[in-house]
């Protein structure tokens, strides 16, 4: 029974972290819900496996993704890869107006930032190909490093490095257009203003 | 360190991923070079609101079918 109180103490408070991530990889309640449970009773199962001392967050995210990988995933292995790989760098701060000349009379991007609500963040990161999805979500949700992130996606660091890059950069574009197809950016500036 | 540079190695610094050297040479950069601190500000704040936005809370439904799946005696938080 101790092993089960342990098992309680270290993996049941990564509950909340693990819903969340299962919800952007599934996209539904109900999945997320089977997804977590079943990430739960095998990472249970497996507790003798589990090194102390070692990260359980890690173990349970990477359970998590194998279990998704294995069970709820479309049988399909479609091409993940999109055009939208030359997306210049700082692309949604460039497209707010920021490293631009006319600096003097723009709203902050960052409150921008700041009044694109939550179902809109969701949205566009769920609508990201799943391995850039992964990637950003285990990078920036989740706080884990390259090494923690290429141990949980089985991939080599490069992999995760380069998904990262692209799905940041994938993200941005997409919170851009979800932005702009929602209103929620200022009016252009122009010449004239009523 | 120009600012194209500065600007291909931000996610690996705003990572925590770069050498120690790498690392000064972008932070001295950055110093100096207001409009790509700028830049790398909103990188920062922007990954703060999708951290933050994307945060759920489990189902209090679900936290007892897990306990109970496992035998855990149920703590009574719901």
């Amino acid at each position: 029974m101790a092993d089960q109180a342990r098992f309680a103490d270290l993996a049941m408070p990564y509950m909340d972290a693990l819903y969340s991530a299962a919800l952007r990889m599934t996209r539904t309640p109900a999945d997320a819900e089977d997804l977590v449970q079943e990430t739960y009773l095998r990472a249970y199962r497996g507790f003798g496996g589990f090194k102390d001392g070692t990260n359980i967050k890690a173990w349970l995210y990477k359970i998590l993704t194998n279990t998704f990988i294995n069970s709820y995933r479309a049988k399909k292995r479609r091409p993940e890869e999109t055009d939208l790989d030359d997306t210049e760098d700082f692309y949604l701060y460039r497209r707010l107006g920021g490293l631009e000349a006319a600096a003097a009379e723009r709203t902050p991007e960052t409150q921008v930032l700041e009044s694109i609500p939550e179902p809109v963040v969701k949205e566009a990161l769920e609508s990201l190909p799943e391995q850039f999805r992964m990637a950003v979500l285990l990078a920036d949700v989740e706080g884990f490093s390259y090494k923690e992130i290429a141990e949980i996606m089985d991939v080599p660091i490069g992999t995760v490095m380069s998904r990262l890059h692209r799905g940041r950069k994938q993200l941005q574009a997409r919170l851009w257009n979800f932005a702009q197809e929602r209103g929620l950016l200022p009016e252009p500036a122009a010449a004239g203003g009523s | 360190m120009d600012c194209e540079r500065a600007s291909h190695r931000m996610y690996y610094y705003l990572d925590g991923e770069l050498t120690v050297w790498r690392r000064w040479v972008i932070t001295r950069h950055l110093n100096r070079c207001p409009p790509c601190a700028q830049g790398y500000d909103f990188e920062i704040d922007l990954r703060q609101v999708i951290a933050m936005r994307c945060r759920d809370t489990v189902p209090p439904d679900l936290k007892r079918r897990v306990a109970d799946a496992l035998g855990l005696s149920a703590t009574d938080d719901a």
